[in-house]
């Protein structure tokens, strides 16, 4: 087979959907590790500490063109396999008992992943860019943790939020073992803590961004 | 289990040719034995609509009704080989149903398995497929000692147990992508695992995989739809093997 050849194969796109999606996991290692410095309930010092190392260094800045690449690519391989797969069955079934043999989630990851891919349009506006003009054009001092808790005590705010943690949660629990098995990491003895692995991080991640949106509603951390 | 007779509402899928759109069409059937097959139950039907002359005899394929040919492919109430699992159609019996359930029988759906007639698809592309890989060259001569070549024992079983594959396509229709990928995970399996299928791995899988690809399946998203319909139980750790040795053979391969 051409070296070009392997990107365009059905196995070699899933491939890239599998190895960017791993990527994108690390990243929420370190986004949720950061965060959850505002449970520690010390006015946000920790936090913005942070924070600010976050925003202003330069090693940081090259991952972020990574990450953004990663994400992209993400997206514009899974949009494409998900047309191309539609196309694969022109005439639709009149019944489909799809219960019977799947979980609901792992055949609405395309539905999952646009909620969430709203969902970061959101958050990106909100806090993202609001971070860069501080840094790059007004030059105002920041307080990342205050603006974090005033957008969190919105019920407007806070309720897209935990829509989007939830998406994340069910993404995860099917992209994260799936993302191994795409690989070609299938074996008797590793998948099952694969799964159970992947099964925690999917409850564990989204479900502390959670508890530090509600902990900031409801005034538990000031 | 008690033997009870029923009376069933059948929508069926017509289709007169591969041009023509096609439709489901209701029937009715009577005194239906629970211990007749799904497919004896169609025969029961077929003979009515002969005997009254109004309507042709519903086309649908099978072959040994024993479970091994991998000929019969119904979508029943919207599952492959419907409702038994590790079962094919033909050995789906009827006591799977009660009394005045309706069942909707489809054929399988997926571009690279057009519609010939009826619940009868072209089920060519996965030969199409063998015959761009599935297979090892054998040089004539005396028959080889079976034994000469040491296989460890779970190799072979592994290697047996992918090779348990009938090619039905179940897996293409249940999948929502309409995915060859446990097909032909099975077929390239059960080579790469033996000594004899080594020499050709690289080129088979690379050869197959294309041939899939060019046949109009679409890609494995890891729902396990396939594995949970499958008559044969065939394992999602062929697929997982399938990703291996078809992204080592493209690193690796010199072309």
């Amino acid at each position: 087979m051409a070296k070009e050849a392997f990107f365009t194969s059905s196995i070699g796109r899933k491939l890239l959907v599998g190895l960017t999606g791993l990527f994108l996991i690390s990243f929420l290692v370190v986004h949720v590790g950061i965060n959850s410095t505002i449970l520690i309930n010390d006015n946000g010092e920790t936090f913005n500490t942070a924070a600010y190392f976050m925003s202003h260094n330069w090693v940081i800045r090259v991952m972020e063109i990574g990450l953004l690449a990663g994400l992209l690519i993400h997206i514009a391989m899974t949009l494409k396999l998900y047309f191309d797969n539609k196309a694969k069955r022109p005439v639709a079934y009149a019944v489909i008992d799809g219960k019977a043999n799947s979980k609901w989630y792992s055949r609405s990851m395309a539905l999952l992943g646009t909620l969430l891919l709203i969902f970061l349009v959101l958050h990106m506006s909100d806090f993202w860019l609001h971070t860069k003009k501080a840094v790059y054009i007004t030059h105002e001092n920041e307080n990342p943790f205050e603006e974090v808790k005033e957008a969190m005590t919105k019920w407007y705010i806070l309720i897209p939020y935990l829509l989007g943690f939830f998406s994340l949660g069910f993404h995860l629990l099917h992209g994260f073992p799936s993302a191994f098995q795409t690989l070609g990491l299938n074996h008797k003895k590793y998948t099952p803590m694969i799964n159970a692995a992947g099964t925690a991080f999917s409850v564990v991640v989204p479900g502390l961004f959670g508890a530090i949106a509600l902990a900031l509603y409801f005034g538990l951390v000031k | 289990m008690e033997h009870y007779n029923m009376n069933l509402n059948l929508k069926v899928w017509r289709q007169k040719n591969k041009n023509d759109k096609g439709s489901l069409v209701d029937y009715k059937v009577s005194g239906i034995s629970s211990e007749m097959s799904f497919l004896e139950m169609i025969d029961v039907l077929n003979e009515k609509l002969v005997a009254d002359g109004k309507d042709e005899p519903i086309a649908f394929d099978h072959d040994c009704r024993e479970g091994i040919c991998g000929m019969c492919s119904m979508y029943i109430n919207g599952r492959p080989h419907g409702p038994w699992a590790g079962t094919t159609t033909c050995q789906l019996h009827m006591r799977a149903f009660k009394d005045g359930d309706t069942i909707v029988i489809e054929p399988w759906r997926a571009k690279a398995f057009p519609v010939i007639k009826d619940l009868v698809v072209d089920r060519t592309a996965f030969d199409r497929i063998i015959q761009a890989g599935g297979y090892i060259s054998v040089n004539t001569g005396n028959a080889v000692d079976a034994n000469a070549i040491p296989i460890p024992k779970d190799d072979a079983d592994k290697a047996f147990a992918a090779a348990a594959c009938i090619g039905c396509g179940a897996c293409v229709a249940a999948c929502k992508n309409a995915s060859a990928m446990l097909f032909v995970s099975a077929k390239v399996s059960q080579l790469a695992l033996l000594p004899q299928g080594k020499p050709e791995a690289q080129k088979r899988v690379l050869d197959m995989v294309a041939q899939m690809d060019k046949e109009g399946f679409g890609s494995c998203t890891n729902t396990g739809a396939c594995e949970a319909e499958c008559p044969k139980e065939i394992s999602l750790e062929n697929i997982a093997r399938l990703n291996r040795e078809f992204t080592s053979a493209s690193i690796m391969s010199e072309e």
